[in-house]
This record gives C-alpha cells, structure tokens and sequence, in this order.
C-alpha cells in the first residue's frame, strides 16, 4: 500500500514539475520574440526594465488563460504596433521581408544550375 | 553585339538591393505609437486610489464629451513639470474630464503628491503592477490619452504635457 502512495505521490509530481516546466519553456520562447520598447536591441527575456516586468506579467497571465502565442502577439501588436513583435507577421506591406530569401535561394540555383551545364558543355567541346 | 543575360541579372539585383537599402535609410526608426490613434480603447476596469471598493470601466468614460487618461507617478518628476497644465484644463474646460491613473506608486505617496500640487482629477485610480498601462499602450510615464465620448483615441501624448500639447488639446476639445 505504501509503494503505492509513493508511486502515485511520485507520478503527480513529476507530471506537475514537467508541465510546470514545458510552460516556463513556452513563455520564454514568447519572450524572446517581444521586443523591449525601452531598451536598446533587448528582447522582453533578456531585459529587467520595468516595462519587461509588466509585460512578462500580462503574457503570463493571458498564457494561465488559456491564450494562444498568436492570440498574445495579436493583443501586444494592437496595443503597440507590428514592432514589439521580432517575427512580423505576413502582409502586403512585408511581404518582400518574406518572399525575398526564398527568391535568392531560388535564382543562386539557377545560376550554379547555368554555370554547371555550361562548364559540362564545355568539357563536351 | 552578345548580351550577357547573367551579367544583366546580377545588375537588376544589385540595383534592387541598393534601392531597399536607400529606402531603409529614409525609415524613421523612432517609436510612436501614433498608430494607436483612431483605435477604440480596451474595456478595464480601474480601482479607486484612495478606496480599492470603488472601480469605474471603459462604460464610465463613454458618458464624457471626453476623457483625458493621465498616468502619472509621484516618483516621476517629469509628471511634476506637466500637472500645472492638468490642474488649468479642469478648472477652465468643463467638457472634459480628466482621469488620473497612479502607475507603480505607493499610495500614501501618491495622496502626499496630489495633496502638495494640487488634485486635477476626477477620478484618482491605482495601476500597482502596471498591468492596466499595457491596456493602454503605455510604456513609460507620464503618459496621456485623449478620448471621445465614442472611446475613440484622438491623441496620445508620450511624455509630459507642455504648452505646444496643452494648446492642441484645446484645440481638438473645441
């Protein structure tokens, strides 16, 4: 019977103590990708301002109710703009900012793709 | 005369990097958040600072022609420099009402504050965590914001009010 107890003690622990943990782990990614208004190139997790603190507070709290991340970035980006988030999300006005990478990595192929068919039509002639 | 298309491109994307480049120089990289101006306010719920059983919301500010929110502290003195134009607006426009918010203060210094310059509120809340400025957009103090009777933001004021910002809320209060 007291293994028992020990066991099930011992479970519920362990489940609160990693659920505990994976939330922790959940919020500071959310931190990271705040920006601290108040600080220079801080993000919410890194700076100690107070303006980090009251922050960190309303995420937490918008996180115990049970809000998404996009549902907090959404509430932070209309109370202060696109800026306080470091991910911007996708629109018309950014969409450069997004499409950009994927272009260059597409044209450096077509050129090593030129460039190796004329260096092989060359080995041919 | 042979076209070296490789060549071209290369130009095209220098050019283009350039011009992003050139127009990322014109960006004001300054915050505002002027942007929050035509936005409605978010529904709260503000505690009273001398008696944290009286509460007024977004519903009591809907009553005024307009409200300005004021957040100030008794530790921030460039709140000092801006209470003598709070104190002008309500004793010669009546058509607005001005609500102070107490942002991470302790009370009694608070009271001490507005009993040495004078009270210019009609309703005095508390804010000790700070959790009601992030309502607000607020990210730092003193901080102002102007609304109408539709809870409609028509200015926001970062940092304190001056004679030039007094003049423009008279201005828009008309």
């Amino acid at each position: 019977m007291r293994i028992k107890i020990f066991i099930f003690v011992f479970n519920v622990f362990f489940l609160t103590s990693s659920y505990s943990n994976e939330n922790q782990t959940k919020l500071l990614e959310i931190y990271k990708n705040l920006r601290c208004l108040v600080c220079q190139g801080q993000s919410i997790a890194d700076s100690n301002s107070d303006f980090a603190a009251t922050i960190k507070l309303v995420v937490q709290d918008q996180f115990n109710e049970g809000k998404t991340e996009d549902e907090i970035y959404e509430f932070l980006t209309s109370k202060y703009g696109e800026w306080i988030v470091y991910q911007p999300t996708f629109s018309k006005n950014n969409f450069l900012l997004w499409a950009l990478p994927y272009a260059v990595l597409i044209f450096g192929a077509v050129i090593i793709f030129l460039l190796v068919r004329k260096t092989k039509h060359n080995n041919v002639n | 005369m042979k076209i070296n298309i490789s060549k071209i491109i290369i130009f095209s994307f220098v050019i283009f990097f350039l011009s992003i480049f050139w127009q990322g120089l014109k960006i004001n990289n300054n915050y505002d958040t002027k942007s929050l101006i035509g936005n409605q306010i978010s529904n709260f719920q503000l505690a009273k600072l001398d008696n944290n059983t009286q509460y007024i919301s977004e519903k009591d500010l809907a009553e005024n022609t307009y409200t300005l929110i004021n957040f100030f502290a008794s530790w921030c003195s460039p709140c000092r420099n801006e209470h003598k134009y709070l104190l002008n607006l309500s004793n010669e426009k009546k058509q607005i009402k001005i609500i102070g918010i107490n942002f991470k203060d302790k009370k009694n210094n608070a009271m001490n504050f507005l009993n040495e310059l004078g009270n210019p509120y009609d309703f005095v809340g508390t804010d000790s965590d700070g959790k009601i400025s992030i309502l607000f957009g607020i990210y730092g103090i003193p901080e102002s914001i102007l609304v109408d009777s539709d809870l409609t933001i028509i200015k926001k004021i970062v940092g304190p009010i001056n004679q030039f910002q007094y003049d423009k809320i008279l201005k828009l209060i008309q």
